[in-house]
């Protein structure tokens, strides 16, 4: 079975302007939603208390505040959770008065004058100073991440390509917690790792196209960049489909089926992998290509020898 | 023709066979288990321990269904709760107290598996259930009691000096003395010299009017004492955590000042904080030699003034009543070597250095015991109920003859080196403790692991099949090989998580579920060339070779820069996301072997002798 019986010419290059401009909106939209939405952040980031309990019947999530009331935790946040039986308690983070041992105590107590068979399947206590630590460190993978990336091409490739590979890197990840900050699922430590592992996704989509342009441009050399830019990204096409569809499968089975716990991390990747798709062909190529990438920037270096000059 | 090398067709098959084997262990599942440790911190050995447990069960009709001695601490496994739980009763009645009886589990696979050092991945907390907890040692606070204990010293300094004062005050990073009498500066500021030479003092007035002498801590004592704060309580919990006798507990140092302790498959959080919140420590004593100290074992009637101690041997020995110095007197406790010989080289405050004086004034040449304290709880039955009872530990770690007078530096000598590091680690232990608070604390329940677990498995079973279909569709028979490949980059991922003993978490599936869609890349990359290449009308195994090596310097690029993402998320993350980084970075390192030896082994066996193939099912 073949999608792509021969090497389509699309031409990708031509519509990298509107592209920017669709990018840019994506990463203006993504820091906006951010901003008036709000990210919500797991106990993992902000510290505080998160109880998840299973009723042995349908929960009864007002039944569940109020019983929380009256135990004295009236700002908190109560939600079902997987199936109609689990309900999730979240508390902001303690007080310096309160243990995280009497605080989980006190819920449980206070859930079983609901249900006396309720379980308590979890419970996470996070100092607010742990969650601040975390973001920063964080920012601080993620800048690494993409600082030593941009190294690594820079000297496989030339700094053009690095550039551009690092702002399609950029790109991806800005999609994913926008798509978090719209929806309102929890942002949490796995989603986190997912994040980077798209960046590193994104990475190795870039390098695929632009290993391809590596290869051409040396046989097209009549041609211009953008030719080969767009010959590298048809001919690797049929490739970038059938792995992002390969690798769609088993990210949504995670979505799918993995449970409660890395619903987070399957969407962060399914969304991660499309935004990859589209900044790996339009961004990265795009800014290497407008960055002025020639022929000359990837020819071999003998090559690059005046012939000429000899008598 | 297209042949493969055959040595690397053959280090392809040596080491997936070994990594076969080395995977075996996760096939076999586990079974509920009891681990025993015994409570003195002696290790368990030989057959006879076994023996003595396998017939006190068979005493009820209770056999296990093994039995064996692993890292000193006999593991018993059985079929099911039930049975477990009845021997851990049985055993429990047999000897109360002797032991640490941990409910846990334990691997099925076969005696001979464990015999050369093979196992299962372990499983991570949010897959098995358990606590864990992260302490935040007070490391500020740790350092203001230094300054406290500082305040004291220099009171009975220049108390001892008769130098008068208006105050000494601590406070700030610092301590200030201020003097009545400015004559007598040089005098105090010696005097204070003299209870620390590494604290900085500073000098201001003089002469005839006031003076004030400040004292700071440098920056190396403060690190110094930050560093022993946090040593400290890893010692203790790590103490704690293993009378707790939890198999494959854990106590790290997580950070600059927080340490980390896993608790797999225990339950009640209030219950474990209490516990590893208690505090121990040590008391000087001189023993006594006048008493006999089996005498007053068998009377239960130590001598007038003395009192009963066993050490770690279990060895009695009466001390006498009178406390010389206690744990928190005590600043300092390193073990270190002395003339060729490990002694541990001990520090005290100078109330402490006073009181050592006198003593080894007046007792030159007689032995000096020190105690360690320790209260912990345990669970007694009373009545057919469980009970919590607070229960005190009294042990002699050290017994030492005095060879001089000294006061607030001395070394304790006649050890083993490892003697020598436990001694130190105690004293450190038992001295005062620097405040330590929860800042984080997860629980997950037995239900929600094993529901994480099948989830986890439905999900890289489902994606997988799914994966398989969609390879088989499109590349048909090429398809299946890739397919072959996968399975091969799956059972060598699990193969060296085994080997490092990583614990799989839930992360770490989605890392395999991850690496599974993400490994086929390698291989579509290949196959993608090869049908150009036949495209171009080149011959069967021409596209096959040029197909491979065009495709690996994307391949090869490609990995990097993931690895690299890898990396970074294993060198900044913690916990949970550790165990994603691992698996991942391991992952891409199985897959390039597998999908560049591997398919090329296996696609020059089945196509590469043929010498007349015009199509390649690709």
């Amino acid at each position: 079975m073949e999608f792509f019986h021969s090497v389509p010419r699309f031409r990708f290059m031509a519509q990298r302007r509107t592209c920017y401009i669709v990018s840019a909106l994506l990463v203006v939209g993504s820091l906006g939603a951010e901003a008036f939405h709000g990210l919500n952040l797991a106990v993992d980031f902000t510290g505080g208390v998160v109880v998840e309990a299973a009723y042995s019947g349908p929960a009864d999530l007002d039944r569940t505040r109020e019983a929380l009331r009256s135990a004295g935790y009236g700002d908190v946040a109560v939600q079902s959770f997987g199936s109609s039986r689990d309900v999730l308690v979240r508390l902001p983070p303690l007080g310096a008065s309160e243990s995280a041992g009497t605080v989980t105590q006190k819920i449980s107590t206070a859930l079983k004058t609901i249900d006396a068979g309720v379980q308590i399947r979890r419970t996470e206590v996070v100092g607010p100073q742990v969650g601040k630590e975390l973001v920063v460190k964080g920012v601080t993978a993620m800048a690494v991440t993409v600082l030593l990336i941009l190294v690594y091409i820079a000297f496989r490739f030339r700094w053009k390509f690095g550039v551009g590979a690092v702002l399609a890197t950029l790109h991806d990840p800005f999609v994913v917690v926008g798509v978090f900050a719209i929806t309102g699922m929890t942002f949490d430590l796995s989603v986190l790792a997912a994040v980077l592992a798209v960046i590193g996704y994104s990475i190795n989509e870039t390098v695929v196209v632009f290993d391809r342009v590596r290869e051409l441009f040396p046989i097209m050399r009549k041609s211009a960049p953008i030719e080969v830019f767009d010959r590298a990204i048809n001919e690797t096409l049929s490739r970038t489909v059938i792995t992002k569809l390969a690798t769609l499968i088993v990210v949504v089975a995670l979505y799918g089926f993995g449970g409660e716990a890395l619903k987070g991390f399957g969407l962060a990747l399914i969304v991660g992998i499309l935004a990859v798709t589209y900044s790996s062909m339009y961004v990265a190529s795009g800014v290497a290509l407008d960055l002025g990438s020639s022929h000359r920037d990837l020819m071999p270096a003998e090559r690059r020898a005046p012939v000429d000059d000899l008598p | 023709m297209n042949r493969y090398p055959p040595w690397k067709s053959l280090l392809f098959a040596g080491v997936m066979l070994l990594a076969l084997v080395l995977a075996l262990p996760n096939v076999f599942g586990e079974a509920p288990a009891l681990q025993l440790s015994r409570k003195d911190g002696e290790p368990f050995t030989g057959d006879s321990a076994v023996q003595t447990f396998r017939e006190l069960l068979a005493a009820q009709q209770l056999t296990p269904d093994a039995a064996f001695v692993q890292d000193g601490r006999v593991v018993l496994r059985f079929a099911d709760v039930p049975g477990q739980l009845k021997a851990r009763d049985l055993i429990d009645a047999s000897a109360p107290g002797s032991y640490a009886i941990a409910t846990t589990f334990a691997s099925r696979a076969p005696a001979w598996a464990r015999l050369i050092g093979l196992k299962p991945m372990s499983l991570g907390l949010d897959l098995r259930g358990g606590i864990y907890l992260v302490y935040e040692v007070d490391v500020e606070g740790a350092v203001k009691q230094t300054l406290q204990r500082l305040e004291r010293d220099y009171r009975l300094a220049l108390r001892e000096k008769r130098i008068q004062y208006d105050s000494v005050e601590g406070g700030s990073g610092a301590v200030v003395v201020n003097l009545k009498d400015g004559a007598r500066l040089e005098d105090a500021r010696s005097a204070l010299a003299a209870v620390d030479s590494n604290v900085t003092l500073e000098v201001t007035g003089g002469g005839s009017g006031p003076a004030t002498v400040r004292a700071t801590l440098s920056a190396v004592q403060v690190k110094q004492r930050q560093d022993f704060a946090i040593q400290q309580n890893i010692t203790a919990l790590s103490n704690r955590v293993n009378a707790l006798g939890v198999s494959e507990a854990s106590v790290q140092r997580q950070g600059a000042n927080r340490i980390a302790v896993q608790l797999p498959g225990v339950q009640d959080a209030s219950e474990v904080i209490r516990l590893l919140g208690k505090t121990a420590t040590l008391e000087f004593r001189l023993v006594d030699q006048s008493g006999n100290a089996l005498e007053a074992l068998q009377t239960g009637h130590p001598p007038l003034g003395t009192k009963l101690y066993q050490d770690r041997r279990g060895q009695p020995v009466l001390l006498k009543r009178e406390v010389i110095v206690t744990g928190e007197q005590l600043t300092d406790a390193t073990s270190a070597f002395q003339q060729g010989e490990p002694a541990v080289s001990v520090r005290l405050d100078a109330r402490g250095g006073d009181e050592m004086l006198r003593t080894t004034r007046e007792n030159l040449g007689k032995p000096m015991a020190v105690v360690f304290i320790e209260r912990e709880r345990q669970l007694r039955d009373q009545g057919g109920q469980k009970v919590a009872v607070d229960v005190t530990r009294e042990d002699v770690i050290s017994v030492a003859t005095i060879r001089g007078v000294f006061s607030n530096q001395f070394v304790i000598t006649g050890l083993t080196p490892r003697e020598g590091q436990e001694l130190a680690k105690l004293l450190r232990a038992g001295a005062l403790a620097a405040p330590v608070f929860i800042v984080e604390q997860r629980l997950i329940g037995p239900s929600l692991g094993q529901d994480n677990i099948d989830k986890g498995v439905r999900a890289l079973a489902i994606g997988s099949v799914a994966l398989f279909l969609f390879m088989a569709v499109y590349y048909s028979a090429f398809g299946l090989v890739a397919n072959l490949v996968l399975v091969c980059n799956v059972v060598l991922l699990t193969a060296c998580l085994s080997l490092f003993g990583a614990a799989l978490t839930l992360p770490g599936i989605a890392g395999i579920v991850l690496t599974v869609g993400m490994a086929v890349d390698a291989n579509i990359l290949i196959y993608e060339r090869i049908r150009e290449e036949l495209r171009n009308k080149n011959s069967p195994h021409a596209s096959i070779k040029a197909g491979f090596e065009k495709a690996f310097s994307a391949i090869a690029d490609a990995n990097v820069t993931t690895l690299i993402a890898g990396v970074v998320l294993f060198l900044f993350g913690t916990g949970p996301i550790k165990g994603f980084a691992v698996v991942l970075s391991v992952g891409i390192l199985t897959t390039l072997f597998t999908a560049l030896m591997g398919s090329r082994t296996i696609i020059s066996l089945i196509w590469g002798r043929r010498v007349s193939i015009t199509r390649l099912p690709v």
